[in-house]
């Protein structure tokens, strides 16, 4: 799947807002957990969303690459980070490299 | 200082209890995100790019030391240890969790603070001068004015539902510290030569994707007619206003296409109707509002000769601290931006430090600048030591007010969903550029303001240099602006050329820097030289 576009699924999760992605049987802060969805992407935004799992669900396009699975769009690699300017609220609070995978 | 009645203090009571049911009906899944999104948008909370994200409003950016203090510990107990002071006045909490809401809106009731109308197409929170009531060049208070627009536009039910979100914003000096041009509404209260006090209004002005200015639509309006003349601004936006393209629906689009001065005669018309309804507050309901923000008891012996024989203190007075009215006392503007930092941001115990500051040497008051700063109104000059000691001791020191690295940026790619690129890291950099406050001093003044995105709340029209954040195939890329102000020679920024990226950005301002220096004539600040010779030198040294 290198180097291909597929379909990952995100959302935030409804009591804390957190950005969290579908892993094929529940949901992970962590990007790299996301699993392509396919077609599969409305019915199973609609039962998690009707579950209260979470809110807002929508596909997002990524590719994998050696670091992981990468977010086409900056925006949706800043929400799988987390804010630049305060990397110790991010998901990579140690790893300075991170805002280089941001741009 | 506002104080809440009990009519306000009830309908926020009953809005914290409405909006406590709801939250509830919604995790327990009998409010679907349809039914809830607009709920919680009227209590300012929102989904943002990491989280639920709370605005909240600090009318006319007024504030006591109790209220500050309630501000750090929300931020403690309910967020991450911060607060974002914003170009609105306000403040926002950056990671929410939903079901803390009810208790943080609870909180804020508590000490007469609310999040209503921070989000919607509404009447949101008024602002004003944040030197109002201290600044020497004074003209008339506007406070009392603001706090008349708060309680009338407070769950206005006619303007609920406007085409647009609608600001007002308030200044009673010719010096315009409030951008009062740049808003739907601005009222700028002015006395004749007889000494009366009257309000001039501007209507239609704004920022975002159409930058206009405000044109004036009534020179002279006697202060007491002020709600049924707004009562028919509005009325006429809401009767004309275009609802079916949001890019159009602003009410400066309206004063535009119909003309200044066909939009004013449908609001006298409109006016000479809502006269005969008795609108206006009685003159004692006024006067009563009025003497809540009475002068404080300022020592008339307080002397105005302090000791500045620590360098880095005199700095920071001749930076920070402007005339005040009374003999002896200074206005204090606390900077939240440290070279490097991130322009608005105060942790919590930057937040009660500043409280502690306020009640012990300011008389109990706080005000939140649009450019994301902190105001202490009413200091003695004898205090501003302490005062800055205190402050040093906790990075909030920084001499940097209107220099080039006192940078208003919005929360940017960093936060916000709408934002095209980052506005913070870049407003980061610019300020270690120029680091050096001697470096920044001979620039003098210099108003730099980066938005990441087209609707504009770093206020890039309004900068002598301006940064517009936009996606370009996908990566982040900078517009420069020059020529915009905010101040009673208000005028809009043009973009010179060519986009950049993050770090080319920062080394066209400094070239453009560079050329304003080369021709810098006398006391000229930057915008001066600008508008001098135009912008061809500055294309050249920047594109070559």
């Amino acid at each position: 799947m290198t180097g291909q576009r597929f379909t990952i699924l995100s959302g935030n999760d409804l009591v804390t807002g957190d950005v969290t992605w579908w892993t094929g049987s529940g949901w992970s802060r962590h990007v790299n957990d996301a699993v392509a969805v396919g077609a599969d992407a409305g019915a199973i935004a609609t039962r998690e969303q009707d579950a209260l799992r979470v809110v807002g669900a929508y596909e997002v396009n990524a590719t994998r690459d050696s670091a992981g699975i990468r977010p086409v769009h900056i925006k949706e690699r800043m929400r799988a980070l987390g804010p630049t300017v305060r990397l110790d609220l991010s998901l990579r609070p140690d790893d300075p490299a991170a805002i280089g995978w941001i741009a | 200082m506002y104080l809440y009645d009990t009519y306000d203090q009830a309908m926020v009571d009953a809005r914290v209890a409405e909006f406590s049911d709801q939250v509830a009906r919604r995790l327990a899944g009998t409010l679907s995100e349809e039914q809830f999104r607009p709920l919680r948008l009227k209590n300012g909370l929102y989904l943002q790019l990491h989280a639920y994200m709370l605005r909240v409003a600090i009318p006319y950016g007024t504030l006591n030391a109790r209220q500050m203090e309630m501000l750090g510990q929300i931020a403690d107990r309910y967020d991450r240890g911060y607060g974002h002071f914003t170009t609105r006045q306000n403040i926002q909490y950056n990671w929410i969790r939903l079901d803390d809401a009810p208790a943080i809106l609870a909180d804020l009731a508590s000490v007469g603070m609310h999040a209503i109308q921070t989000s919607g197409n509404c009447i949101r929170n008024t602002t004003a001068d944040h030197f109002a009531g201290a600044a020497a060049d004074e003209v008339a208070d506007p406070r009392p004015y603001a706090e008349l627009l708060r309680q009338w536009s407070t769950f206005h039910p006619e303007f609920d539902y406007l085409p647009r979100k609608f600001k007002v914003a308030i200044i009673g000096s010719e010096t315009d510290r409030a951008a009062m041009k740049l808003h739907d509404i601005g009222i700028q209260v002015v006395k004749n030569a007889a000494g009366e006090t009257g309000l001039r209004v501007h209507v239609g002005g704004g920022m975002g994707r159409t930058p206009m200015i405000g044109p004036v639509i009534r020179d002279w309006l006697p202060p007491l007619q002020m709600i049924s003349y707004l009562e028919a601004a509005l009325r006429v936006y809401n009767r004309y206003g275009r609802r079916d393209n949001k890019y159009k629906a602003r009410i400066k689009i309206l004063v535009h296409e119909l003309g200044a001065a066909a939009y004013a005669r449908e609001v006298e018309a409109e006016f000479a109707h809502i006269l005969t309804l008795g609108l206006e507050p009685p003159q004692a309901e006024f006067d009563r509002i009025k003497a809540q923000f009475a002068d404080p008891a300022f020592d008339a012996a307080a002397p105005h000769d302090i000791d500045l024989s620590d360098p880095d203190f005199a700095l920071w007075v001749d930076q920070n601290v402007h005339p005040h009215k009374a003999p002896g006392y200074g206005i204090v503007t606390i900077s939240l931006k440290p070279v490097g930092g991130i322009p608005g941001d105060a942790s919590a115990d930057q937040i009660r430090l500043m409280a502690r500051l306020a009640r012990a040497y300011s008389f109990d008051e706080l005000r939140v600048t649009h450019a994301q700063n902190i105001v202490l109104p009413h200091v003695r000059r004898a205090d501003l030591y302490t005062i800055w000691q205190a402050l040093d001791g906790a990075a909030l020191a920084s001499a940097n007010l209107d220099l080039i690295s006192d940078i208003i940026a919005c929360p940017g790619l960093d936060y916000c969903s709408l934002a095209n690129a980052r506005s913070i890291p870049l407003a980061q950099k610019i300020s270690q550029r120029f680091g050096d406050i001697q470096r920044q001093r001979d620039l003098g003044e210099l108003k730099l303001k980066i938005s990441g995105c087209i609707n504009a709340c770093g206020h890039h029209h309004a900068g002598h240099i301006g940064v517009l954040g936009v996606d370009r195939k996908g990566l982040e890329n900078y517009q420069l602006l020059f020529g915009g102000s905010e101040g009673a020679d208000t005028s809009l920024g043009a973009i010179i050329g060519p986009g950049f990226s993050e770090d080319g950005v920062v080394d066209a301002i400094e070239a453009a820097t560079n050329v304003y220096l080369a021709h810098r004539s006398g006391d000229e600040r930057f915008l001066d030289t600008y508008r001098r010779i135009g912008s061809a030198p500055f294309k050249q040294a920047i594109y070559g």
